[in-house]
């Protein structure tokens, strides 16, 4: 837990343990890149939601490297296991024909127009983040599971109450939402 | 070696980060679909959520911080793709399509 922006690369061989954590992390970066490939430009729903999972993945990967193994957890149970299934019973119950179901068939200009300004935003933001001379703060706290609980039920405490509002009222929105117009 | 030491440095997440913001929003702008456009959409909360937590690794005082507010990006992640789905839905039933380009009643 120490704060330092980037630690030095160690002189390590290539088949310790700490390359070996690092091909882990190589491949979790692959998960995401390929992940987010896949659920961006598929021609298929069903592919786009796969590859979203396996992005999702991948992320949670990155979680357990960032030291936050709980946050990894509630990222594989609510994205992985809610979220994408969620969106997959979307698919299945609102999505027409066979074919290109996910409609790449407006615009001729939006696809590569689309990919400019997102490499656009991705060359202006990584320039940004590394460009920047970020300014490490010394630690007051440990970050574990138990500063965490305090924190959401002393200092967070009225957005841990706004959130659970907000579900609720997403909730009866959403069954609202759907059930209108069936008989 | 540097290559398998990129897991220690704030760059490498801040990278990650963008990159999935950028994927998301050349989805929202490509895809011509009410679908397509959600999933976009949570690669770029992914993103935010990324940064939060990076930052929270490498600079935050108090590291708790950053792991909430990525639970309430979670949170509202999950409430927002509820109501896009039922939303979806609605619309499937009425117009038999999702597709944003078939749904122009709306043009003021």
């Amino acid at each position: 837990m120490q704060a330092t922006i980037c630690q030095a690369a160690a002189n390590q061989s290539l088949f310790s343990a700490e390359s070996f954590v690092g091909i882990i992390f190589l491949i979790t970066v692959g998960l995401i890149i390929a992940g987010a490939w896949i659920a961006v430009v598929s021609r298929r729903l069903v592919r786009c939601i796969s590859g979203l999972a396996v992005c999702f993945t991948g992320v949670a990967g990155t979680y357990y490297f960032l030291l936050s193994p709980f946050l990894a957890m509630m990222q594989m149970l609510i994205y992985v296991g809610a979220v994408s299934i969620l969106i997959a019973f979307g698919i299945m119950l609102a999505t027409p024909e066979e074919g290109d179901t996910a409609g790449n068939k407006g615009s001729p200009i939006a696809g590569p127009l689309g990919f400019a300004v997102g490499a656009l935003m991705f060359a202006a933001l990584s320039v940004l983040g590394v460009k920047t001379d970020w300014q490490v703060f010394p630690r007051t706290g440990t970050g574990d599971m138990e500063a965490m609980g305090k924190a959401l039920l002393t200092s967070h405490s009225m957005v841990f109450e706004l959130i659970s509002l907000v579900l609720l009222i997403a909730i009866i929105g959403a069954l609202v939402l759907a059930r209108r117009g069936r008989n | 070696m540097a290559l398998l030491n990129l897991y220690n440095c704030l760059n490498t997440y801040l990278v990650i980060g963008a990159m999935l913001f950028g994927f998301g929003i050349y989805g929202l702008v490509s895809r011509r679909t009410f679908i397509g456009m959600l999933i976009a959409s949570e690669l770029v909360l992914s993103g935010a959520s990324m940064n939060f937590m990076a930052f929270n690794r490498f600079l935050a005082p108090d590291p708790a911080i950053g792991q909430i507010f990525t639970l309430f990006i979670m949170g509202i992640a999950a409430a927002e793709a509820a109501i896009a789905v039922s939303i979806v839905i609605a619309v499937y039933r009425n117009y038999k399509s999702i597709d944003t380009e078939d749904i122009v009643d709306m043009h003021g």
